[in-house]
């Protein structure tokens, strides 16, 4: 229950963020249905919002999918799936769904496939209703600065990652990354900013 | 111009979808050790980190490819406050909103 309150506001927050940042609610409610994973969708209308090109926004958002790959690495050897129920569980392979299969694992093989079907079924349908009704309604106010939608976007951002700066190292990068996405953005053109923070995770992950 | 726009829009929404897909589908269908290498495990661990703090950067404080200093930055204060306090999740995006439509509006 829990779980799903939040999912809806996430939702609400990226289908806002999408229309706030010039995506048609077509477009919003097919990122969710197709992409469907959060950070990678907030990454596209983040990088598109600030300017940046169709490419830097699809591979930011794709470095924030490699994530989705190594779940699928977890799950697939408890799940054991083909065919089709093996492309609908890919689709479903997500933080949530990956994270209570796995503390259902205690519990057997069946409360875990249980746990992944259900939760990822069930934050499917939350995040693609929720996606609506915030490109709906931001679609409905106009200008998206006098209502502040354009400060909830970063603190959605900001909400996402808080729960992953577990420690000084991760906190450090945290900083250094936004400062130097801000000292680049008047000299690299828009998004590329960005995208060049994963190469300083990259360098900094494997001197580690 | 407008018509450029809604092409690039469309290219990220069906080209971050096909590969956000494809990605997914691979982990389900590749060899457990092409990615279950610790070092692979540990920088999939920091992207996250590096590319969304940059996104909050960059979403808070440039116009274009102009750095500027407006509402937002209330906004984000407010937020950083509100996840210090360890309030959940659609507090921190409302007080963020209240505070720097407030500044917008009366400022």
């Amino acid at each position: 229950m829990s779980v799903s309150i939040t999912v809806g506001a996430y939702g609400v927050a990226f289908g806002a963020a999408a229309v706030a940042n010039g995506f048609t609610v077509v477009q919003a409610c097919l990122l969710s249905l197709l992409t469907f994973s959060g950070a990678s969708q907030f990454a596209v209308v983040g990088v598109i919002g600030a300017g940046g090109s169709a490419i830097s926004a699809i591979a930011t958002a794709s470095l924030l999918g490699v994530r989705n790959a190594l779940y699928g690495v977890i799950m697939a050897p408890h799940l054991k799936v083909k065919g089709l129920k093996r492309v609908v569980a890919a689709q479903i392979t997500i933080d949530e769904s990956t994270g209570v299969a796995l503390g259902q694992e205690p519990r057997g093989i069946d409360a875990m496939r249980k746990g992944f079907w259900y939760t990822g079924i069930g934050v499917f349908v939350f995040w693609n209703l929720f996606t609506l009704a915030g490109a709906l309604g931001a679609q409905a106010m106009g200008d998206v600065r006098a209502f502040g939608l354009d400060s909830a976007v970063p603190a959605a951002f900001l909400g996402l990652i808080w729960p992953r700066l577990t420690g000084n190292f991760e906190r450090a990068l945290a900083v250094g990354c936004a400062l130097f996405a801000i000292a680049m953005t008047p000299i690299l053109p828009a998004g590329l900013p960005i995208i060049a923070t994963a190469f300083i995770a990259i360098a900094v992950g494997l001197k580690r | 111009m407008t018509v450029q726009i809604m092409t690039t829009l469309w290219i990220a929404t069906l080209g971050t979808s096909l590969i956000a897909f494809l990605l997914k589908y691979s982990g389900h269908s590749v060899p457990e050790r092409w990615l279950s290498h610790p070092k692979v495990q540990r920088i999939n661990a920091l992207i996250p980190i590096a590319l969304l703090s940059a996104l909050v950067a960059v979403q808070s404080f440039s116009e274009k490819s102009q750095l500027v200093i407006d509402q937002r930055v209330v906004g984000l204060s407010v937020a950083i406050v509100a996840l210090l306090l360890k309030a959940p999740f659609p507090i921190v995006v409302l007080s963020a909103a209240i505070s720097s439509a407030a500044v917008y509006n009366w400022l």
